[in-house]
Formats: C-alpha cells, sequence, structure tokens
C-alpha cells in the first residue's frame, strides 16, 4: 500500500534561516500520527510543504503517492488542511464557506456530505449564520469542515484545539477519532501532550528542522520514560540490593525505575526476604511529557 | 472548469453582497463629477463639432468607473485575502494559476463592467448621447475592465498592508485615469502634454470606448485597441507568470 505521507530530505530555507534540515518521514494510511515539538522547531513549515503552501528547497514530498509539486492536483485532493491560525472569510455564512470549498475541489452536489459535517461538528444550527458571527470555538470548527468537505484521505490538524475549552476539545477528539477509524490517515500537531499520548499510535519529534525521535507512542514511552514504583516501607529501610533501581528518595518512602512489570515481582520477593514491610505503593506511569523535555534536552544526534 | 468557476461565483457575490459600496457609491462619484463639472464648464466650446461637454464627459466618467471599480475589485480581494489568511482556502484546493488568473480578472472586469454600464445608465437621460459604433464600445468596455482587473491582481499579490495599495491606488492609478482624457480632449492641451499623453495606456482605452459613442476621437480606434490588447497581453503573461511561481503567495 501506497503510503499517506511519503517525506524525502526534505529542505526548507528562508533568507538565512534553515526551517527545516532534510526531513524524512513516511506515514501510513490509517496511522493517527503526531508531529511534535516546541514552537519554531518546524512543524508548520512541514505541513505548509504537504500543503503546497511553502515549496521546499529541495527534497520531495508525496501524498499517497502524489508529488506536492509535479502532481499537485491529485496530491491536494487527497490531503485535507485545518490551518493553525483562526481565518474565515467575512463575506459569507457557514453553508456558503462550505459550499464554496467544495466547489474549489470541482465538487457541484455535495450538500449531502456538507449537512453531515454541520451535524457532525455541531454546527447545524448555525449554518445561516455569517462568518463574523461565531466564537472562535465554533470558526475552529468551520475550519476542520472546511478540510473535510472533499473526503480527504490524509487529514493534517495544525494545533486544532489550541485556545479551545475542554468540552470542545473532547467532542472534537471524539469526531477525529471516528475519522480514523472510517479509515481517515490523522496528521496532528499540539501542545497538549496527553492529547498527543492517548490520541496518536505514532509520534516524530521536531527539533530545530530535524526529526530527533519517530517511534510508536508506546515505543517511545518505555524507551525514554520505563516507569516508577512508589514504595513505603516500614522500616524506612531500603534493602541493599534494590539500590541501583533507586531514582528517588523522600521522607515517605522510595521511588524505583523499573523496566517492566516483571521486576515489580522480584523487589516484591527481595523486599520479603529482608523482612520489610509494604505500607504503600504506587505504580508511576510513563508520561510523554517527560519524554519529551528529555529528548529535546539531548544534543542534536 | 468547476473549480475556476467557484472561485469567479466567489469573487462575484464578495463585491455583489455589498453593491452599495461597490456599485451604487462609485455610479453617484460619476454622477456628481457630471453635474458639477458638466455645469461649470456647459457654456465651453464643443470638444468634438456637434458633441456638447456634458455629453462628451459621460463617456469618460462610465470608462473612469470601469477602470478605478475593477482594480478595486481584485486588489483589495487579494490584499484582504492575504492580511487576513482566509487566502489559504484558495491556496489549498487544485486549482491551477491559470483558473486562479481567470477568476479574479473576470470578477474583477464584471464589477468594472456593472459599474460602466451603471453610470451610463443613470446619465443617458440627462445628455445628448449617441451609440454610434456600439462593438466598439463593448472592445474597450471589455479590453479597460481587463487590464486593470490584472493590474489588480498585481498590486493585490504585491501589497501586505492596505497603507501599499493605497499608494499603488493613488500614485499610479488615480493619475493615470484622470490624465487620460476623461475630462478633455487632447486637443485641447499644449503640444508637449499632447505628446505625453500618447505613452499613458489608458487614454487610448478613454478615446477608443469614446469613439464607440460619437464617431470621432483623437486617435484611430484600432490603433488604440491595438495599443490597449498589447498592454493586457503583456501584463497578462507577467501576472500568470507571478502566479505561477506563487509570487508572494506561496513561500
Amino acid at each position: 500500500m501506497v503510503p499517506a505521507i511519503q517525506v524525502e530530505q526534505v529542505v526548507k530555507r528562508y533568507a538565512n534561516l534553515r526551517a527545516l534540515a532534510g526531513v524524512d518521514l513516511e506515514i501510513a494510511q490509517g496511522e493517527f500520527f503526531g508531529l511534535l515539538g516546541p514552537n519554531g522547531a518546524g512543524k508548520t513549515t512541514l505541513i505548509s510543504v504537504l500543503a503546497g503552501l511553502s515549496r521546499a528547497t529541495s527534497g520531495t514530498a508525496r501524498i499517497m503517492g502524489h508529488d506536492v509539486v509535479q502532481q499537485y492536483r491529485q496530491a491536494r485532493r487527497a490531503l485535507g488542511v485545518v490551518p493553525q491560525e483562526l481565518v474565515f472569510d467575512p463575506f459569507f455564512s457557514v453553508r456558503e464557506a462550505l459550499t464554496i470549498q467544495s466547489g474549489y475541489f470541482g465538487l457541484r452536489n455535495n450538500s449531502a456530505w456538507i449537512d453531515e459535517v454541520l451535524h457532525n461538528l455541531d454546527l447545524t444550527e448555525k449554518a445561516d449564520t455569517n462568518m463574523r458571527r461565531l466564537s472562535g470555538g465554533m470558526k475552529r470548527r468551520v475550519l476542520i469542515g472546511q478540510a473535510l468537505v472533499h473526503k480527504p484521505p490524509v487529514i493534517v490538524l495544525d494545533e486544532p484545539t489550541a485556545g479551545v475549552d475542554v468540552e470542545l476539545r473532547q467532542t472534537l477528539w471524539r469526531f477525529i477519532r471516528r475519522l480514523n477509524e472510517d479509515g481517515h490517515t490523522i496528521v496532528l500537531t499540539t501542545h497538549y501532550l496527553e492529547e498527543a499520548e492517548a490520541l496518536c499510535g505514532r509520534i516524530a519529534m521536531l527539533k530545530k528542522g530535524e526529526i530527533v525521535a519517530n517511534d510508536t507512542t508506546q515505543n517511545l514511552l518505555k524507551r525514554f520514560s520505563g516507569f516508577y514504583v512508589q514504595l513505603s516501607l516500614e522500616p524506612h529501610v531500603l534493602p541493599p540490593t534494590l539500590m541501583p533501581l533507586l531514582k528517588h528518595e523522600t521522607e515517605s518512602g522510595f521511588q524505583l525505575a523499573l523496566k517492566d512489570y516483571a521486576e515489580v515481582e522480584q523487589v516484591m520477593a527481595t523486599l520479603r526476604v529482608a523482612g520489610a514491610k509494604v505500607i504503600e505503593m504506587e505504580v508511576v506511569q510513563p508520561d510523554l511529557e517527560e519524554v519529551f523535555v528529555k529528548i529535546m534536552n539531548q544534543e542534536s544526534a | 472548469m468547476n473549480g475556476f468557476y467557484t472561485l469567479f461565483y466567489k469573487e462575484w457575490l464578495r463585491f455583489w453582497k455589498v453593491n452599495v459600496q461597490t456599485v451604487l457609491a462609485p455610479v453617484l462619484t460619476a454622477l456628481l463629477f457630471l453635474m458639477v463639472f458638466g455645469h461649470t464648464l456647459r457654456n465651453s466650446a464643443e470638444p468634438y463639432p456637434g458633441v456638447g461637454y456634458s455629453a462628451f464627459l459621460v463617456p469618460g466618467l462610465a470608462m473612469m468607473s470601469v477602470l478605478q471599480n475593477a482594480f478595486a475589485n481584485s486588489s483589495s480581494s487579494l490584499m484582504q485575502s492575504k492580511m487576513t489568511g482566509n487566502i489559504v482556502f484558495v491556496l489549498l484546493p487544485p486549482l491551477s494559476y491559470r483558473e486562479f488568473f481567470f477568476a479574479y480578472l473576470l470578477a474583477a472586469s464584471a464589477r468594472g463592467l456593472v459599474c460602466g454600464a451603471g453610470v451610463l445608465l443613470f446619465t443617458v437621460w440627462f445628455v445628448n448621447l449617441r451609440f454610434e459604433h456600439p462593438w466598439w464600445i463593448i472592445v474597450f468596455g471589455v479590453l479597460g475592465s481587463g487590464i486593470m482587473g490584472v493590474l489588480g491582481i498585481i498590486a493585490g499579490m504585491q501589497s501586505d498592508r492596505m497603507d501599499q495599495l493605497s499608494a499603488f491606488q493613488n500614485f499610479i492609478i488615480l493619475p493615470l485615469t484622470f490624465l487620460s482624457g476623461v475630462f478633455y480632449s487632447l486637443h485641447s492641451l499644449p503640444p508637449l502634454f499632447q505628446g505625453l499623453s500618447h505613452i499613458n495606456p489608458f487614454f487610448y482605452i478613454v478615446d477608443g470606448f469614446r469613439y464607440g459613442f460619437f464617431g470621432v476621437g483623437d486617435v484611430s480606434p484600432w490603433l488604440s485597441a491595438s495599443v490597449v490588447a498589447v498592454c493586457l497581453a503583456a501584463l497578462s503573461v507577467l501576472t500568470l507568470y507571478l502566479i505561477r511561481t506563487g509570487y508572494k503567495l506561496r513561500h
């Protein structure tokens, strides 16, 4: 199966700034993919190259096998982009905006699908309202609708939940998850790492225009973070054989870094032999935020 | 072709939805010019034998309206879209650079021609207007609105802010249209200014347009049409190239 997105050695230079420094990336069809990185890492630049809003200085990018420059018609038809900025055209109503967007893609009788999109984004009641009179959250939903009018197999969302309230955020994710279940490839950038952790099957991290990590969310969490067991012991003494695992000691207990759950059993056995009584035990799950901070603080590979 | 049609339709809606501002206001401006100049200069010599000053003025005012509004349409639409960022809505879909160009151009022409027709519609009752060569009227209406639609696209692409566009409008478009013979016949000017006027392409548009009404002009309508058509073609080629390379649209 042809990859949904294929980026090869993409470099993007502005005057004296290197926004992308030879990025390679392949995203398979049906993935829910996260693109993370601090501000200015090149996430939006990479999306702009994919969308044809920006032309790569060198390298190639393909959407569903179509080169974004040579075969821009097929490539753009396969791609739906939700831009980061909250943009809208003040001359039109919600329905007009969606109908016009659909017309740009050469779709004439698209009102059934537009109705469905409106319904799914909870915009049916606002269909005939002028864009100017919508709240920020509603404008955001219209932007998502505009990216979906042509039913693109690949959907890119550039920080779709920035400045969106909790309730709407959850409605959005439910909708986007369903799109993913229906077979759409989703690429997402976000600053909310819990969101990325919960939603994305695979994550790439960008730093200064380079990809510094690219793995399944599971592997990233395991590789960089492991997990911890928080123990309170009676008496407050850690058996010497467990000392190498100690990561952190507090008044109330010890934090041990473990590789996997099998190790928990060994720890318990050691404690039993040493005659220590466990008063409290808590397993602390790995956290993407920690992984993120670690990777960003490493020297560039 | 469908994408092209949608973009044209969107551009048409954009001005038509606010037609009080985009059509009625320019027509009113032209009427005011006609009242003031027509009245103060009513006793001046006939610019052409048998053509009174007010009648002479009307085609000029109509063409000025065509020119200024065609320019205003494409330039302000593009500049505003760039400024607010909603230009992405036309950059993301699979529209070719030709579709982009002709949609903006045609909508601009349409607004210019609607305004010009509006001016004629409201003034024809007050002056003794003739329609000697309707085809020339149409030819120059189309060429004039086209050339300004193209210039508007260039100005809109070039400008990132309102003041840059105003500069284009106030220092290039307005002087060239005012000095194109809208208000006077070239023969009334001193030789130096007559000569200078001949390098102003807008002079040919106004003169040819007026020829369509009265059958007389300062130069032959064939010469005018050729000059204007060459300018339009050259500007179109330049603009198509700019759009294709994504000048100030795609980084």
